[in-house]
This record gives structure tokens, C-alpha cells and sequence, in this order.
């Protein structure tokens, strides 16, 4: 569904991905982990189109979208929830949503929002409250329930549990594993590793803007190299 | 009393003007961190346009209309042509593309206009309307009616239509706004020609009483920008009420002390602002931007 081939990025001279390539196939969860500044960010914002790169390809359902605008790439099909939430903080969940949607503008977009509502009830209660007011978990929440307003068929989280207390943490994951169970393909970028492995099918591990492992989730609980630097075995 | 009632309606007047030039460079420091100093050209152009589409047979209302597209489509241009393509320039950079840019307009005006002033018959009748003891032109409450009109018409669309919020969001969060998939370069794009739509009517309000002439922008960019400043820079409460103060400062220095120190007031205003209170009057209500 996604294949990322030889990519590179990075700011001004400096280059923070030298030739990263992944593939992520329908309905997976894959996950990507790594420590500080390895270049996962980059990587998601790449996809996005919004970070340029200098170098690779980028395909997305077999079409070449490395030099699409970002706004097409959403409406093709790809949404990122960000690191750090980026809401809308002045705007009210109900208006945040909407603008989720901003990309099928032109379509009937109840039937998503009374979805998000449902399984989110905590946003509905709060439609009229600016995001800015939202605590750290609901933040995250509706940092997610926006992405869907865009009704992706590959969504692309950026540490959706940073800063967050275990208890939402295992929230936010179960979350994440009932949208795969509704078909959607997941590329979850996690530092903890152990949380994004425990619901992955497949991983990746990312190192300095390189991929140094893959395989499934399984094999990469088990390496050795990858217990040592981000399972603390 | 007749003597303030005076100053105070000619400041309200002049004072909704410079509200609407500051709204201008508002709506496209927020969306794009710009400050645009060719705003006084869009005053100019809305001014100049309507004066010589009249001279040449074309009823004025349609004059005032094409006029204020004109200056729309000078809106788009500007961004299109100058600020898109020195994207990810410094804010210095762009401060100086848009002073080249209103320089470039006022030359272009002097060449396609002339360099005579200019003005329009008041909209309705240049017989003053007296109020206890000071003479009103008719004019005066057509520029106030105006002013409102306008920023209940942008306050409506900011808040009530989704294409307002996507102003909004490209303006608090740009990365976000791309990431949901809002062509932020439209909205940049678009907020120009809504700052140019919105200056070509203040100057084309304003024409009967003040008179324009291709070299008209530069003083009120400079006001406009006063004003903004004054009411905290990005906040469009803050423009109207900066513009309003500004205006009744004007005039009240102007009446009290000498019309020689009228022009003065704005400068010392930016220096006022930028050495005691660098976010202005309203700046400390940043959550509320746009
Ligand atoms: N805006 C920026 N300007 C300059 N360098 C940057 C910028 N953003 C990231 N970098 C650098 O690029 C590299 C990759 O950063 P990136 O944010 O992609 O890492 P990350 O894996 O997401 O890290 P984290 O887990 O801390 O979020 C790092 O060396 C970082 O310092
Ligand atoms: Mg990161």
C-alpha cells in the first residue's frame, strides 16, 4: 500500500534521513521505533509532503506521490495524527473535526463525525470547548478523531503516547487496534517500544536516519540488539 | 462642545479607515507572517480605479465594483508573484518585497493614473448634517456605516463558514492545517485578495472626503501599521480598536495643538508601542488571534 524507497531529507545542509526505505501492506499495523532525533518525525512528514526531500520515491497504492502537494496526498488517502497533537487551539473539538474533514468538504461528512462521537464520547460532550482547553489524553484523542475526519485508508501516528500516563497510554493503543480491526492501515511511530511492538504486525527500527532491523513484531521483541537499545532487556 | 463633537467625528472618521487598513495587514500577518506594507496601495488603487473608470463613462457603483476586483486581482498577484516565489525567506526579506512592491504600485499609478488629486461625488450629498453645534458630512457616517459593515461581514465569515475556520487554522497552525489538507497557499492567496477587496473599499469610501492621488498609500500603510501595532499586532479586535484610537488621536491633536503635528501622532504611537508595550493593547489576549 506504501512503499518508501531510498529516501532522503533533512534541514538546510543537514541530512536527516540517508536512504530510508519501508513498506507497509493493507490492514497492517507497522511500526517504527527509535530513539531521539533518529529521524522518525522526518520520515512521517515526508510522507505527508510536508517535509521536501532530496532524494527517493514515495508510492501510495502504486501511484508515485513524492511531488504531490500535501493537501493531495490527504486526499488520496493518507492522514498523519503529529507529534505534539497540533490541534487547532483556539478552535472548538466540533470545528477541529470539521476542518478534519476539510479535504471531503464537498461530501456528506455526518456519518464520520457521529462515528467519532460515538467511540470518543468524551468529545462530543466537550463539541463547544476549544481544543486549547482539553486535557493531555483528550488532546490525543482528538488529535486522532480529527485524522479520521479525513476517512484515511493509511493513517500515520507520530507518538501518540508521549507525555501521556500508562493507563491512557494502553487507551490510545486499544484505540489504535480497533481502527485496524476497521480495515485501516496503521504506520504508528512509537519510542516505546515495547507498547508499539506488543500491537504490531510488522517493525521497523530506525537509527540515525537509517533502518538497521525489520521484521515482525516477534522476531524484533526477540532480537537481541533491539532488547538492549529500546527494551531495557 | 461643538469643537469635540467636531475632532471626535472626523477622528472616528479618519480612524475607521486606518481600522480597515490594519485589518488588512492583519488577515495577512496571520495567515502568512507577513506584514504588507503595499496595503496603502490597495486604499490607492480602490480610490484611484473608481475615479478614472467614472472619467471614462462607467457608472460609479459598477466603477467601485470593477475597482475593488482590480485591486483583488493586484491582491492575488502580489502573493502569486511575489511573496510565493521567495518562499521560506526571512521576515525582513518579505518586509522589503512588499515596500518594493508598494513602490512599484505607486510608480505604475503615476504612470497609468496622473499624478492629480483625485475625488468622488460624496454618496450622499455634501450637505452637512449639524449635531449639537458641529457640522457632519454625510460622508463621515457612509465611511462609519462602512467600516461595520465590513467587520460584521468578516467576522461572520471567520466564524460561521468553514473556509473562515480554514483561515483560522492555516493562521494558529500551519503545519496542522496542511497535515488535515488545507491548500495553505490558497488560503495565504486568498487572505490577500480579502485584505485588497477590503482596503480598495475603504478607499473608495473614504475618496469624497479625503481626496486621493497615486501617493495616498504611503501614509496610510504607515497608519494602518500604527494602528495594528497599537491594538497588538495579529489580533483584529485589536486592529479596529487601534485604528479608532489612532484616528480620534489625530484629530485630536491636530484640533487641540496644530494640524502641522497630525502626521506626527502615528510615529509616535509605533515608538510608543515598540518601547512600552511591544504587544500592543490587546496582546496579551493571544489565544484569540484573527
Ligand atoms: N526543524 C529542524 N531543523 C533542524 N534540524 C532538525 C529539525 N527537526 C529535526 N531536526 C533534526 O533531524 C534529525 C531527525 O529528527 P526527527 O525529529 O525526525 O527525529 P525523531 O526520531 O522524530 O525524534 P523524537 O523521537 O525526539 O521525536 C535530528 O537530528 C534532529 O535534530
Ligand atoms: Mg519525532
Amino acid at each position: 500500500m506504501l512503499s518508501v524507497k531510498d529516501l532522503r531529507s533533512g534541514y538546510g545542509r543537514i541530512e536527516a534521513l540517508h536512504g530510508v526505505s519501508i513498506e507497509v501492506e493493507a490492514s497492517e499495523i507497522v511500526t517504527l521505533v527509535g530513539g531521539n532525533g533518529a529521524g522518525k518525525t522526518t520520515l512521517l512528514r515526508a510522507i505527508s509532503g510536508v517535509q521536501p526531500i532530496t532524494a527517493g520515491e514515495i508510492r501510495f497504492e502504486d501511484a508515485r506521490i513524492e511531488r504531490s502537494a500535501a493537501h493531495s496526498r490527504v486526499a488520496r488517502g493518507i492522514a498523519q495524527v503529529p507529534e505534539g497533537r497540533q490541534l487547532f487551539a483556539p478552535l472548538t473539538v466540533e470545528d477541529n473535526l470539521a476542518l478534519g474533514a476539510w479535504s471531503r468538504r464537498n461530501t456528506d461528512v455526518a456519518a464520520e463525525l457521529s462515528y467519532v462521537y460515538e467511540h470518543f464520547p468524551m468529545l462530543s460532550e466537550m463539541r463547544r470547548t476549544p481544543a486549547g482547553m482539553l486535557s493531555g489524553g483528550q488532546q490525543q484523542m482528538l488529535a486522532i478523531a480529527r485524522a479520521l475526519m479525513a476517512k484515511p485508508r493509511l493513517l500515520l501516528l507520530d507518538e501518540p503516547s508521549m507525555g501521556l500516563a500508562p493507563i491512557l497510554v494502553d487507551q490510545i493503543l486499544l484505540v489504535v487496534r480497533e481502527l485496524k480491526r476497521r480495515g485501516l492501515t496503521i504506520l504508528l511511530v512509537e519510542q516505546n517500544a515495547r507498547a508499539a511492538l506488543a500491537i504490531a504486525d510488522r517493525g521497523y527500527v530506525i537509527e540515525t536516519g537509517q533502518i538497521t532491523a525489520t521484521g515482525t513484531a516477534q522476531e524484533l521483541l526477540s532480537d537481541s540488539r533491539v532488547q538492549a537499545a529500546y527494551l531495557g532487556v | 462642545m461643538a469643537e469635540f463633537v467636531q475632532f471626535l467625528f472626523s477622528g472616528l472618521t479618519v480612524g475607521a479607515v486606518y481600522a480597515l487598513v490594519a485589518l488588512g495587514f492583519t488577515l495577512i500577518y496571520n495567515a502568512s507572517d507577513v506584514i504588507n506594507f503595499a496595503q496603502g496601495e490597495f486604499v490607492m488603487l480602490g480610490g484611484m480605479t473608481t475615479v478614472f473608470l467614472g472619467l471614462a463613462g462607467i457608472p460609479l457603483p459598477l466603477a467601485a465594483l470593477l475597482a475593488v476586483i482590480f485591486a483583488m486581482a493586484v491582491g492575488l498577484a502580489l502573493h502569486r508573484f511575489a511573496i510565493e516565489t521567495a518562499r521560506g525567506a526571512n521576515a525582513v526579506s518579505l518586509i522589503m518585497i512588499t515596500i518594493g512592491a508598494s513602490i512599484f504600485l505607486r510608480g505604475a499609478a503615476q504612470v497609468f493614473f496622473d499624478k492629480q488629486f483625485h475625488t468622488l461625488p460624496a454618496f450622499f450629498g455634501s450637505e452637512p448634517i449639524r449635531f449639537v453645534g458641529a457640522a457632519i458630512l454625510p460622508q463621515s457616517l457612509v465611511v462609519l456605516a462602512g467600516a461595520v459593515v465590513i467587520v460584521v461581514l468578516l467576522w461572520t465569515f471567520i466564524d460561521r463558514t468553514l473556509l473562515g475556520k480554514a483561515v483560522i487554522a492555516t493562521a494558529v497552525n500551519r503545519l496542522a492545517a496542511r497535515l488535515v489538507g488545507i491548500d495553505t497557499r490558497r488560503i495565504v492567496g486568498f487572505s490577500f485578495a480579502i485584505s485588497a477587496a477590503i482596503g480598495a473599499v475603504a478607499g473608495i469610501l473614504i475618496t469624497p472626503i479625503t481626496l486621493t492621488n497615486y501617493d495616498v498609500g504611503t501614509l496610510l500603510a504607515l497608519k494602518g501599521f500604527a494602528a495594528a501595532m497599537l491594538g497588538g499586532m495579529g489580533i483584529a479586535a485589536g486592529a479596529v480598536i487601534g485604528g479608532l484610537v489612532l484616528g480620534l488621536l489625530e484629530a485630536f491633536a491636530a484640533g487641540y495643538l496644530s494640524s502641522q503635528y497630525k502626521d506626527a501622532v502615528a510615529f509616535l504611537v509605533i515608538l510608543t508601542v515598540l518601547f512600552v508595550m511591544p504587544q500592543g493593547l490587546l496582546g496579551r489576549a493571544k489565544v484569540e488571534r484573527v
